[in-house]
């Protein structure tokens, strides 16, 4: 946006107290980053969306206490990233966010973790306060709805976010992932800065 | 006398448009089922604004968070129509009359705009169960000629925006839930329909939804209604369109 440093001069005057802002100026005006949700970690500790800002991201949303989809979700991902080059694993991180902060507690998400066997230096799961849980939804273009039984209705869309927050490529298939989406996630070895291994 | 006149100069509006206006809490019967085979939804008591928002009031906005400006708005929040009916960034003009509803507005910054005011937008459910009230019944739905009545209105297209609080008010003392423009819910992106609860599907590579798949409406002869809800669910959170708006809403323990 050409007057961008305009408005972040006119933010500071006026100390705005609205959630939404604009994080900095070198960002994509559709970087998923200009959206700036405080989140809780596994480990009980407070991170951002754009936490691993540089590198590739995944980024999508589940609830702990899901049965089926959510583990599949965990575990199909996990498989994905498994299977990568080790040029593209080492860069890549995980980012998934409960839909569910009622119940989705750092103690939760901890054991979560713990169960699923996930590397915490590369994967974050997070909480966000219901508000931005909502907005983080809407801009990943995820619908979802809770249900009365306490359980959440949701469709599973797992974005590709680029060094920069904007999103890549999108499936909602991570068993399957469709050809566009794998050759968009190898190609982010190519797009980041560190150098492949030999 | 002179300190009414004053007022009245001032405002331009009067205390029966101005605020919001106190809804009592209850159990109803919504088109959208809370879950499959749960046809009764529970509402809280809470506090819808009796008017949409106008184009005064969101400019009022813009000018106090210049980021929600058109020009200067994150293209994540709000696409390329945001606020096109506007004379400028600054001005709504002409095509834009101070009193009527602000509309070409995306969800963020609708949504921007009620926490601005310590308010938030207010949910389907609430929406649906304010708008089932006529002039003198809280529920008028099953009446056909209340629904006869708002389908004519959303037949009726609109070339000049209308002001707000003009129209006939509900039991509850809202105006324009009906026959203005659509208006934003906060949960515009938990509406997930099917005409069929089953296309879930039992393929595990399915994963399009979680839960108990998307639901199946009811009451299915409630068109304007039905229409509202396929329209909002067709939307994404950075949409503007030339007839959706907004209101906003609080709890019912909040003045």
């Amino acid at each position: 946006m050409r007057s961008i440093r305009r408005l972040l001069r006119a933010m500071a005057a006026s100390c705005l107290a609205v959630t939404f802002s604009v994080t900095a100026q070198d960002l994509p005006d559709d970087s998923v980053y200009q959206l700036q949700v405080p989140l809780r970690t596994q480990a009980d500790t407070a991170s951002t969306l754009d936490r691993w800002r540089g590198h590739p991201v995944l980024v999508s949303m589940f609830y702990a206490s899901c049965g089926y989809v959510c583990p599949l979700l965990i575990r199909s991902t996990q498989k994905l990233d498994r299977d990568l080059d080790a040029a593209v694993r080492r860069n890549l991180r995980v980012i998934l966010v409960s839909f569910d902060p009622d119940h989705d507690t750092p103690e939760v998400l901890a054991a979560l973790s713990a169960k699923h066997g996930i590397d915490d230096t590369r994967w974050m799961l997070a909480r966000a306060e219901a508000g931005d849980v909502r907005k983080l939804a809407a801009v990943l273009g995820i619908q979802y709805r809770k249900l009365p039984d306490g359980g959440f209705n949701h469709a599973t869309i797992i974005s590709l976010l680029g060094p920069d927050g904007r999103v890549l490529a999108t499936t909602s298939n991570p068993s399957h992932p469709e050809a566009e989406f794998v050759a968009a996630l190898r190609a982010t070895a190519v797009a980041s800065k560190t150098p492949a291994a030999p | 006398m002179l300190a009414a006149g004053l007022l009245a100069l001032s405002a331009g509006s009067s205390a029966a448009t101005d605020g919001y206006a106190a809804i009592d809490g209850g159990t109803f019967r919504s088109v959208l089922p809370a879950g499959p085979g749960i046809e009764q939804v529970d509402v809280a008591p809470f506090r819808l604004a009796k008017t949409p928002v106008t184009n005064a009031q969101f400019l009022a906005f813009v000018q106090k968070h210049p980021q929600w400006r058109r020009d200067r708005v994150a293209g994540l929040f709000a696409d390329q129509s945001y606020l096109q009916s506007w004379a400028n960034p600054v001005v709504p003009g002409a095509g834009a009359p101070a009193d009527a509803p602000v509309v070409q507005v995306s969800w963020f910054a609708a949504s921007a705009y009620c926490e601005s005011v310590e308010a938030r937008l207010p949910t389907w459910y609430e929406w649906e169960y304010a708008a089932a009230a006529d002039e003198t019944r809280t529920d008028a739905r099953s009446d056909p000629a209340f629904r006869a009545r708002m389908l004519s209105w959303y037949a009726r297209t609109a070339d000049t925006p209308a002001a707000v609080g003009k129209g006939p008010v509900n039991a509850y003392g809202v105006f324009d839930l009906h026959a203005l423009v659509w208006e934003w819910v906060s949960d515009f992106n938990a509406l997930m329909v099917s005409t069929d609860s089953r296309d879930q599907g039992e393929d595990p590579d399915l994963l399009k939804f979680c839960g108990a798949g998307a639901i199946t409406m009811q009451d299915k002869e409630n068109y304007a209604v039905l229409m509202r809800i396929a329209m909002l669910s067709s939307l994404q959170g950075a949409y503007t369109t030339a007839n959706l708006g907004f209101r906003c809403a609080r709890d019912g323990d909040e003045p």
